[in-house]
């Protein structure tokens, strides 16, 4: 079985984005970039498929400026097989990602595609169920668990209040929650050896779909500050002042 | 140009976010009609119907939107689609769910989470894990949009709407309902809680979470926990407050033994009045606290608990 991987490149989860000063965008210059958290769990979970024999072949896929190739090198290094930058240097929304992706999932035809349930950046949540719904999959967003058996994947799913657990008929799609699997780190052979590994580059403009924006960014603004508050004694003066000054209690 | 809203419910008791989310769905000016698709769902539309601002109420009850799985209530929604300018669902794992299919499907770009209507076009919506606020214009004929329920208010109550049925049935080979887990709670649910009381890494582990409890009963609060707690598996992560978890804007926001992850203040820094507990004096949660109290959370909770 194939398994094809949809990444991104993004902030560092680590790193606070900053607005810039024209209010035109977040300002990535110099900005730390790496794998989004979700993608990693996703290329993880895939991995750990083709130890245990599930799949046969791992395909990661991004689409990107030339930069987001060191992410794809990343994806091989921690055990993908192959490699698809779609390069762009355009600014894409979830609906063109997801369109793109259904083009590289009509070309290599995977039996299941796994990604992050959203990516850390945009913060939409939209591109694997887009991605589903354009392929004519079936989707099990949010996984907490994914088993696979005689044509049919079982996918529990993180919702509020519990875990929903459905069966999807492959060829479906999945996206990944927090607690699916603890991703592992590239070890230095592993490294140098992804360096050897087949990247395919294929551009973004030459796959037929339409690109054209269908949101305009208009402005961004750091969100309004919270004022800093006052550092209490005790107990006693926390709950008196929660009763008398925020009257919340 | 009208609005439909699809309601949130778990066939028994309909979300708080459905009122909210009319509320913001209201903001854009059009007559809003509310879907509501389940199994037995009469009672619930009665109470829809109730809420203000509800022109028609459409009731699709039939066993095959029984779980809300995405791929029948997404060509449900479909199916309707043809008569509505604006389509809007709550921000929930349900409507996050089915929501983008619908907007794939309609060929049409989602505007994600927003937390301001600016006009039936522009929105405003957090980005960065709220370290930004994006503005942003739909260039689409129809709108997808999904409501971060928390940064809009309850409706109140009118005279029942009308209501009609949607008789017809989707049903997909695609997916089947398997099984649901329901995390047992006496509290109110995180996104509901007019208080809430999280722990983070600093509760040591799963057991000391149970310190909590005395104070969440005394104060009818829901109890969360920040990623930290979750990853090192203290408790389960639908207890998570954050970008990646729940986003909650209570009255009382009781912040312990959490350090304040940009991740964390993501998902509560809309709360009215928040209280941080830390024994760091450096920890980044004091900067967004109106109370903070620097001491041992061990100390504290007992304490805590008595004073209320």
């Amino acid at each position: 079985m194939k398994v094809l991987v949809p990444i991104k490149r993004v902030i560092d989860y680590n790193v606070k984005a900053r607005v810039k000063a024209d209010n035109s965008d977040v300002d990535l210059t110099n900005v730390k970039m790496a794998l989004n958290p979700f993608c990693e769990i996703a290329i993880e979970e895939a991995i750990r498929l083709k130890e245990a024999g599930t799949a046969t072949e791992v395909i990661a896929v991004t689409i990107g400026a030339k930069a987001s190739q060191e992410q794809l090198r990343t994806a091989l290094a921690l055990g993908a097989d192959k490699a698809i930058h779609i390069e762009t240097d355009e600014k894409l929304e979830s609906l063109h990602v997801a369109k793109l992706l259904a083009k590289i999932v009509e070309q290599e035809a995977p039996e299941l595609v796994i990604l992050g349930k959203q990516s850390i950046d945009s913060d939409n949540n939209q591109t694997g169920q887009m991605l589903a719904a354009l392929t004519g999959r079936g989707q099990g967003t949010f996984a907490s668990k994914v088993d696979i058996a005689n044509g049919t994947v079982n996918v529990t799913r993180e919702v509020d209040g519990g875990l929903q657990t459905v069966a999807l008929k492959l060829p479906a799609v999945v996206t990944t929650d927090l607690r699916l699997n603890e991703p592992r780190y590239a070890s230095l052979p592993n490294i140098m050896k992804a360096k050897r590994k087949p990247l395919e580059v294929i551009a973004a403009d030459s796959l037929g779909v339409d690109l054209t924006p269908r949101i305009e960014l208009v402005a961004v603004h750091e969100p309004a500050k919270r004022s800093g508050g006052i550092i209490v004694d005790d107990v006693a003066q926390l709950v008196d002042l929660l009763k008398t000054q925020a009257k919340v209690i | 140009m009208k609005t439909l809203v699809i309601a949130d419910h778990d066939n028994g008791s309909l979300k708080p976010e459905t009122s909210k989310t009319i509320n913001a769905a209201l903001k854009l000016g059009f007559a809003v009609d509310v879907l509501i698709a389940g199994e037995n769902v009469a009672p619930m539309s009665e109470i829809v119907a109730s809420i203000a601002g509800v022109n028609t109420v459409l009731v699709a009850d039939h066993s095959e939107y029984a779980h809300q799985l995405a791929e029948n209530i997404a060509d449900l929604v479909l199916s309707l689609a043809p008569d509505y300018s604006h389509l809007v669902a709550s921000a929930t794992t349900t409507g996050k769910n089915f929501m983008p299919r619908v907007a794939a499907l309609l060929d049409v770009a989602q505007i994600s989470e927003i937390i301001d209507v600016v006009d039936a076009d522009t929105f405003k919506r957090p980005i960065y894990a709220g370290n930004a606020i994006a503005t942003v214009k739909s260039l689409d004929s129809k709108k997808v949009l999904t409501v971060r329920a928390s940064s809009f208010d309850l409706q109140g109550e009118q005279a029942p709407a009308e209501s009609r049925v949607v008789d017809s049935v989707f049903s997909s080979e695609l997916s089947a309902f398997v099984s649901v887990e329901q995390t047992e709670s006496e509290r109110p649910e995180l996104t509901a809680a007019q208080v809430v009381i999280s722990g983070g890494r600093g509760m040591q582990n799963g057991e000391n979470f149970s310190l909590l409890n005395g104070i969440a009963d005394k104060l009818g609060a829901a109890i969360g926990a920040s990623r930290a707690a979750v990853d090192a598996g203290f408790v389960p992560n639908d207890m998570q407050v954050g970008q990646t978890g729940k986003i909650v804007a209570p009255n009382l926001y009781i912040a312990v033994g959490i350090s304040g992850a940009i991740q964390h203040l993501a998902g509560m820094k809309d709360s009215k009045v928040i209280v941080a507990i830390n024994k760091d004096p450096d920890a980044p949660i004091f900067q967004v606290a109106d109370y903070g109290l620097v001491a041992d959370l061990f100390d504290v909770l007992p304490e805590l608990e008595q004073a209320l």
